[in-house]
């Protein structure tokens, strides 16, 4: 069983993101749950989601507490939020920034990887310069990094999770950002 | 986004799956109110009444008590009705839920699990529902999303049939939020297992009858009589219903279940989610020889005695996890489990666990520890709060 959190802010689309995730690997015939941390959200605080999944049904329901993926949706997060909190060693942390992954140097034990979704996001004209949704940008930059599911097969659960006047934007931002991602060297590890 | 094809697997929330269950069972008259971690249950219905997927009608109203009361007044009129509900929403229509059962009006109800207030709490745990047990409703407590949707129809089924109404629990957040893949069954098998409801008695001016009189001393007594058979057969027809649910669409779930029980010397004893999380651990502890087994309780009214009493006839331990506290006393299952158990000839030592309140974590550690504990004591203790800060 694999398990993933999102880091996000209340706005951004995390729980929308672990549910198109999930939607993408339950098509290509994975067993998946994805929720949001459970509790009250306000735009703009640090949320959390997470996703599960398996070859086989899965059956444990609580919240995830040692991901063996995490994903940053806002780089501001790593100043305010333990991200990597229970992580695995040799976990993969993807997180939306401008930054070479080398330079998250008190990360270098995980698996750093970095992709400019804000502005990715921005340019497909998603959200606004400001408060830029950047939820579908990161999961393609998520599957070229951890090659968990296709990028068509994404593109699909992109197309069934948002309204349809958006579908091609989220589906051109997300093809973008999966050709953007920076991936730290793995024999720095 | 509303669906257009049935029959089809998808991944959805536990609270929209409640809303396809709905839809399924082509209920006619909506009434709710919004509460959080329910809203999102009647947010899917609304959707499907204004765009025409399902042809319903949904009734605003201005309080849970309204909603059940239009519902009983739907209900008498020979509709079939549904509402869905949590904590404070669910304790306000406590009267009219006493009403719906008292007039025998097969209602269907969610209730998500979450911890009543104060303190506030949007979090999961079972003390909503549970106060409403001696009500006359039929309480079923639901571990996937897929038994979710299946219990819907299925209480229909039931209710129609006992005339008695019905209510689903699923826990907040960790069903309720929580989305996962589930096979939406084919509108034309669900329109054979269930056909319309037809009422014997309805509010009907070309047929004019007395509803709600007073009953007298010389008949009160008959009719509450009446209503504790209806429970009672009502078990039979849960049985009934989930036999002829596997035979259309492969799925059954039992009054209560038993996994990997059959010669545990230790059983646990779970209702909702925990159940869930429970199966991997019994797993774990069975690869490792340990004679541990799980008892799912799953309809809770009527509750199944001589089913538990069968299940852990042969345990030398039991350890229930209640999920809910009746301060002053214990854990309701435990202590139903109890009563169940008092005049069997052989009894097993039982213990009561406390555990998950206002949505604290249950976790495999959590379960471990709970049979450990068990596992470790000679003699019973009847409530252990797990995990307290003292």
């Amino acid at each position: 069983m694999i398990e993933v959190r999102f880091h996000g802010r209340g706005g951004q689309g995390a729980v929308v993101a672990s549910e198109i995730l999930a939607t993408a690997l339950f098509k290509e015939g994975k067993f998946v749950q994805a929720f949001p941390a459970f509790g009250v959200e306000r735009r703009g605080a640090p949320v959390m989601a997470f996703l599960r999944f398996d070859d086989a049904p899965i059956r444990r329901r609580c919240q995830i507490y040692e991901p063996d993926h995490v994903v940053v949706l806002d780089p501001t997060l790593l100043l305010a939020v333990d991200v990597t909190a229970g992580l695995k060693p040799h976990g993969t942390i993807l997180i939306n920034s401008d930054s070479p992954p080398e330079s998250f140097t008190a990360l270098q034990k995980f698996l750093v990887a970095t992709v400019p979704a804000g502005e990715i996001a921005v340019a497909h004209n998603l959200g606004t310069r400001t408060n830029p949704i950047v939820n579908t940008a990161i999961l393609g930059a998520f599957a070229h990094l951890t090659g968990f599911v296709h990028l068509e097969t994404l593109l699909e659960a992109i197309a069934e999770k948002v309204p349809e006047r958006q579908r091609e934007r989220n589906q051109a931002a997300a093809r973008a950002a999966y050709e953007a991602v920076k991936i730290m060297e793995r024999s720095a590890l | 986004m509303t669906p257009t094809l049935t029959g089809t697997k998808k991944v959805v929330t536990g609270n929209h799956a409640v809303s396809y269950g709905a839809m399924l069972a082509r209920v006619q008259v909506i009434s709710a109110y919004p509460i959080t971690p329910q809203t999102q249950i009647v947010e899917l219905l609304s959707e499907m009444c204004a765009n025409g997927t399902l042809r319903a009608k949904f009734i605003k109203v201005e309080s849970e008590h309204s909603a059940m009361a239009a519902l009983v007044g739907a209900a008498s009129a020979g509709a079939r009705t549904f509402t869905a509900t949590s904590a404070h929403g669910l304790a306000l229509m406590h009267e009219m839920l006493h009403w719906a059962a008292g007039a025998r009006l097969p209602i269907v109800m969610a209730n998500v699990n979450r911890a009543m207030g104060p303190p506030w709490s949007v979090w999961t745990d079972q003390n909503d529902s549970l106060s409403q047990r001696d009500v006359g409703w039929m309480q079923v407590y639901c571990e996937s999303n897929q038994e979710v949707l299946d219990t819907v129809i299925q209480a229909y089924k039931v209710a129609e049939t006992v005339l008695m109404p019905a209510m689903l629990v699923l826990d907040a957040f960790v069903l309720s939020h929580t989305a996962e893949q589930i096979e939406i069954p084919d509108q034309a098998l669900v329109d054979r297992y269930l056909p319309p409801y037809q009422p014997v008695y309805k509010l009907d001016v070309s047929d004019p009858r007395s509803f709600g009189a007073l009953a007298p001393p010389d008949l009160y007594m008959e009719l509450r009589y009446k209503m504790h058979k209806a429970m009672e057969d009502a078990l039979t027809e849960w049985a009934r219903a989930d036999e002829e649910y596997y035979e259309l669409f492969g799925r059954r779930y039992g009054l209560i279940e038993p996994y990997r029980a059959d010669d545990a010397d230790l059983i646990l004893v779970t209702s909702g989610t925990v159940t869930s999380t429970a199966r991997d651990v019994i797993d774990e502890l069975r690869a490792a020889g340990r004679r541990v087994g799980l008892l799912k309780i799953r309809v809770f009214r009527p509750f199944p005695a001589q089913l538990v009493r069968e299940a852990l006839a042969n345990a030398q331990k039991v350890a229930v996890i209640d999920r809910n506290i009746s301060f002053g006393m214990g854990g309701i299952f435990a202590q139903e489990i109890k009563s169940a158990l008092y005049n069997a000839p052989d009894r097993p030592l039982i213990f009561g666990f406390v555990a998950g309140l206002g949505g604290r974590d249950i976790t495999p550690t959590v379960i471990r520890e709970i049979i450990e504990y068990t596992e470790s004591r000679d003699e019973p203790e009847d409530l252990i709060w797990v995990g307290v800060k003292r």
